[in-house]
């Protein structure tokens, strides 16, 4: 496992972060140092061991099925960098979208 | 369903991936309302919208709703189950993950059996049930270079209701939504609205020699209708059979339902876009569920349609398929066994539901719901019919004005005098007087032309003004023209 | 009048309600002192209007015997917090112009119980780092100078605004959170008070998220008591937070007098580090000395998995962040670079608005998330997280306390440990154990090392028992004795 230009190129992707062409190979540099220093996690042995998932020692509570929230279409989209007013409502505006 | 191609025959192997918007007031993790038709973003809560430092906390009747559908599909409820997050970037979700099940889901396997056209039933196996919240919608057209986000949808429930490729005919396919469909809203977990969106099916089909293994399968989506189902089915498989015929392969893609062409095409999608990075969401806990609640959540259950098609066989002797029929909607169900309840002869009120009732709705463009005439006005109408006082002739003449007018079929008897005549005296003299009338044809009759028994009971009904008891008119007019 | 600035929260709050001062006056003392020393850039936003406006609110509810836990106590507030009204930035330029709708409920149960609001402080940009230097508004300077060496040094990370606020005396005390170290690290850097409450103990509604099964919030402040009465009014079960545990809060002011006797407490094997400065060692021997003293044993204990703890929350922690920082998008809050597609929106504005560090782990996360890594690295890593927590789970069979130093080194100078993200992460090494097991932390100065810096001593409890960190650090704090105050 190496983590080299096209990975991280290809990582960016999914992550939705520009990464210049020119940065690609420092920070595959970067991030494989530290993928590396992380690879002495292949010494523990953790045949049956569970994996923790969370430290809290209780089960997922439930809520009642009540309508307590949203009806402020204005408060939801006022933070937008762009947004588009209609009757009581409003959308949040972003480039085309082709499907 | 067996495609003959130029090579040979061509076996049809479908899955179906159904998402069911779940009835409940508020979302599956947030407390906004899932009501539609508001105004865009107007039933959006922060952690709809993903803000900083929102959290997710579930509904419990989203999980009620899952459970009960997993005890409709007779599957295995899973006492824990656990959250997973679907990481990928698209303007309708705003967190950038859909909250989903991956590994655990809260339902494991189970079966619907669908009725197909022949009069059988087939046992199609599900895989798994599991909750998820459904995205926002993003509308195109209202803008020529920007995508509008409403985001009223987003975060409502949806139960993913996954199948075992087992149909193989886009008939079966269409037998399974329909299945599927009514026991959602018998259960009251769904509407079932494929027009509207709250029932959504993906098609996953692929085709093979008789007897190989799965050959590569594509995703049909966009389908919003029991017919496109079918048309899409149909047109895929009849496309990859053509496919590999001319030597070529199938390339597994996810292709688009066109409904005004009638054709599949490929969606436009960059490949790496299906790296989900599932990981068990560390703002939830595991979903346990207590063994007694499922019990109880059982015991709650209606009758579900194969239950009561098989009581009203038994019960009320109805042929399959008439059952079939009357327990297609929970509704009309329901409205049937208002009518025949404590009836002598239920197969009347099956037969008056099913050809006049429904076919009076049909033409007024009207549902159970919104029926001019009353189950309980129809059982009026047939204890009229039962007791004698109006002949199955005269009744429908009745119906049409109940119908028309929504009153009760006593008040029309009484009204325009449709009262049955059953008076023999009176029948024997109308009887006389058609033989008095038309003494060749009695002679004819008498003399061997017994097809002519037809035309004098009109007769008789005619001077009677139709309301003669038909069977007292046959069985004198028989005794008098005997002679 | 200087000498307000010097009162412990307990002092404060004895003085208000003998009204040798009104909490106005005690508010615009601090409010003075916070532009005195702006220099420290401990501030990301002040509100001093507010807090005048919320003192007065304070001295109305004093004179009406109505007086609140914390009433008019002027306390600082991590920018981590979404503060409604007031403009939240988690230290990032990807959430410019963002003014939260709402505000946060560890914030919201402070202001009942009527404490003051001074402003919102620096931190490592989206709480990611061990130094306060990856700030989008640049680094915060630690109050206190190596004796001789006039280089400004780091407060450590990532709540340094909040502990080097507490250390200057521009805030009684100070809110801050703690996903690897973040709370007890800067601490020990700044001289002051920190502690990391058992997961699940505040809620976290309302914090921006970095890494949702580590975060946690607790106070810092300049001594124990003065923790202790702010997270009483911090902790407590929100059904807004599904990872939020309903147990009822305890009166943890009272647990401070209990003493240790019969107490035991657990030396790890494993925390003795090659290399470690000797000094650091001393300090911990003293820390047992006086442990000792006060009635308590001293049990050595193994914690195995030690040094596994850091590559393991290296990956849990990026890999939850890469998935929590999703969100920020240019869509629907912060800021938004423009691209002809929304792609190139998204890539734009997050290429733009994060900084190194952030993308380094956001792309650490995606990375160790992906397609055919899942095993190897987040279920291993999740898995050696298990271990770790079973340490202590068998360590506890035989102590009630475990003590550590805080953090490997005194406060390094900004610039340093820069080249090398790893030598940077090192820093976390004795307190990311107790994220991975959920368990609390505190930290408290107990010395100073040879250049005049503060050194801090770690006690780790048992999940809920934060009554037995501060008896313990109670003890600690008064054999200790420290007074030592930043000279800058």
């Amino acid at each position: 496992m190496s983590l080299d230009k096209a990975t991280v190129a290809r990582v960016a992707t999914l992550a939705r972060i520009k990464v210049p062409d020119a940065d690609l190979e420092r920070m595959a540099g970067e991030l494989q140092g530290i993928m590396s220093w992380i690879e002495q996690l292949s010494e523990v042995d953790t045949k049956d061991v569970a994996p923790m998932s969370s430290v809290v020692g209780h089960v997922l509570s439930q809520r009642a099925d009540v309508v307590a929230d949203g009806g402020r279409a204005d408060a939801v989209t006022s933070c937008a960098p762009e947004r588009v007013q209609l009757g009581d409502g409003a959308f949040f505006v972003v480039p085309k979208v082709i499907e | 369903m067996i495609i003959e191609g130029k090579t040979g025959p061509w076996e049809i192997v479908i899955g179906l991936e159904v998402h069911a918007q779940v009835v409940s007031n508020a979302k599956l993790f947030s407390g906004a309302s899932t009501a539609f038709g508001a105004e865009p973003n107007a039933q959006v809560s922060f952690v709809d919208a993903a803000f900083p430092g929102m959290l997710p906390v579930i509904n419990r009747a989203c999980v009620e709703q899952a459970v009960k559908t997993g005890l409709g599909l007779s599957a295995t409820i899973n006492e824990v189950s656990v959250f997973d997050r679907k990481n990928y970037f698209y303007p309708d979700l705003p967190a950038g993950y859909q909250i989903s099940q991956y590994k655990q889901p809260i339902v494991g396997e189970g079966h619907l059996d669908i009725d197909l056209a022949s009069g059988e039933t087939k046992r199609v196996g599900i895989e798994r049930l599991h909750l998820e919240q459904d995205a926002g919608k993003s509308i195109h057209d209202q803008h020529p270079q920007k995508t509008y986000i409403d985001l009223n949808r987003a975060g409502v429930a949806l139960m993913e209701i996954v199948s075992k490729p087992e149909m193989r005919s886009p008939e079966e396919a269409g037998a399974y939504m329909r299945k599927m469909r009514a026991l959602v809203r018998y259960l009251g977990t769904c509407d079932g609205n494929m027009e509207e969106g709250s029932l959504r099916c993906d098609a996953n089909v692929s085709v093979r020699r008789p007897g190989e293994g799965l050959g590569t399968r594509c995703e049909l989506k966009n389908i919003n209708s029991i017919r496109f189902v079918m048309q899409a089915i149909e047109y895929e498989a009849r496309r990859q059979v053509e496919v590999l015929e001319d030597g070529g392969t199938i390339r597994q893609e996810t292709r688009l339902f066109d409904s005004a062409k009638g054709v599949t095409r490929p969606m436009r999608s960059k490949e790496h876009a299906h790296d989900y990075r599932y990981f068990p969401d560390p703002d939830l806990l595991p979903l346990v569920l207590d063994r007694k609640w499922i019990e109880e959540v059982r015991a709650s259950l209606p009758e579900l349609p194969d239950a009561k098609k098989a009581r009203f066989v038994s019960d009320y002797k109805l042929t399959p398929y008439d059952a079939g029929v009357l327990v297609a909607e929970k509704e009309n169900a329901e409205f049937f066994e208002v009518v025949a309840r404590g009836r002598k002869d239920p197969k009347l009120a099956a037969n008056w539901v099913i050809v006049e009732l429904f076919g009076a709705l049909n033409r007024l463009g009207r549902d159970i719901a919104s029926s001019p005439v009353s189950a309980r006005q129809l059982a009026g109408l047939l204890d009229l019919i039962e007791n004698d006082t109006i002949s199955g002739r005269i009744a429908k003449d009745v119906f049409g004005f109940m119908v028309e007018t929504g009153r009760d079929a006593a008040a029309i008897v009484e009204e325009r005098g449709l009262r049955q005549v059953t008076d023999t005296g009176a029948i024997e003299a109308a009887i006389d007087e058609v033989i008095a009338d038309s003494a060749a044809k009695v002679a004819e009759y008498r003399g061997g032309k017994q097809a002519l028994f037809g035309w004098f009971v009109g007769q008789v009904m005619k001077s009677t003004g139709g309301k003669a008891n038909p069977a007292a008119v046959n069985e004198l007019l028989r005794k008098k023209l005997a002679g | 009048m200087s000498a307000l600035t010097d009162l412990t929260i307990a002092e404060a709050r004895a003085g208000l309600s003998a009204r040798r001062f009104s909490a106005r006056e005690l508010a615009a003392a601090h409010v003075e002192a916070m532009e005195r020393a702006k220099d420290l850039n401990a501030y990301i936003t002040p509100t001093p209007d507010k807090a005048l406006e919320m003192a007065a609110r304070s001295d109305a509810r004093l004179a009406a015997g109505q007086a609140g836990a914390l009433e008019g106590i002027p306390l600082a507030i991590k920018d981590l917090f979404c503060t409604e009204g007031t403009r939240t930035t988690a230290a990032s330029r990807i959430l410019d112009g963002f003014v939260p709708p709402y505000e946060s409920t560890v914030t919201s149960r402070l202001w009942d119980a009527g404490a003051v609001m001074l402003g919102k402080t620096n931190l490592d940009e989206f709480a990611m780092g061990s130094s306060n230097m990856t700030s989008a508004f640049g680094g915060v300077k630690n109050p206190w100078r190596r004796r001789g060496d006039a280089r400004d040094l780091v407060p450590g990370g990532s709540s340094g605004g909040s502990a080097a606020a507490v250390a200057a005396r521009i805030a009684m005390g100070a809110t801050a959170t703690d996903t690897g170290g973040s709370i007890r690290q800067p601490a020990a850097f700044c001289g002051v008070v920190g502690i990391k409450p058992t997961y699940g103990r505040c809620s976290r509604w309302g914090i921006v998220a970095f890494a949702s099964s580590l975060d946690q919030a607790g106070p810092i402040a300049r001594d124990v008591r003065d923790t202790a009465i702010m997270l009483g009014a911090m902790a407590g079960h929100d059904a807004k937070d599904s990872t939020s545990v309903p147990r009822a809060v305890p009166d943890y002011e009272a647990a401070l007098g209990r003493g240790v006797k019969g107490l035991r407490f657990g030396i790890p094997r494993e925390y003795r580090l090659d290399g470690m400065p000797a000094e650091i060692a001393r300090l911990w021997e003293q820390g047992i000395a006086w442990l000792r003293e006060a009635g308590a044993e001293p049990v050595e204990i193994s914690l195995p998995h030690t040094r596994y703890a850091l590559p393991a929350y290296y990956i849990v922690a990026p890999a939850e962040a890469s998935s929590n920082l999703a969100r920020y998008d240019g869509v629907r809050f912060g800021t938004r670079v423009a691209g002809n597609s929304i792609e190139e929106l998204y890539e734009n504005t997050r290429g733009a608005g994060f900084g190194a560090e952030v993308r380094r782990r956001i792309l650490i996360g995606t990375y160790v998330l992906s397609a055919g890594y899942y095993d190897a690295y987040y279920l291993k890593a999740q898995k050696v997280r298990a271990l770790i927590a079973r340490d202590f789970d068998e360590a506890y069979a035989k102590c009630d306390v475990v003590l550590t130093p805080t953090a490997p080194s005194a406060a390094f100078a900004m610039g340093e440990k820069m080249d090398d993200p790893v030598a940077m992460y090192l820093n976390d090494v004795f307190t990311v154990t107790v994220n991975l097991a959920g368990l609390p932390g505190i930290s408290l100065p107990a010395g100073l090392s040879s250049d005049g810096l503060p050194l801090g001593l770690q006690l780790i409890g048992r999940a809920f028992d934060e009554e037995t960190l501060f008896a313990a650090s109670h003890v600690l704090e008064r054999a200790a004795g420290f007074s030592a105050r930043p000279g800058a």
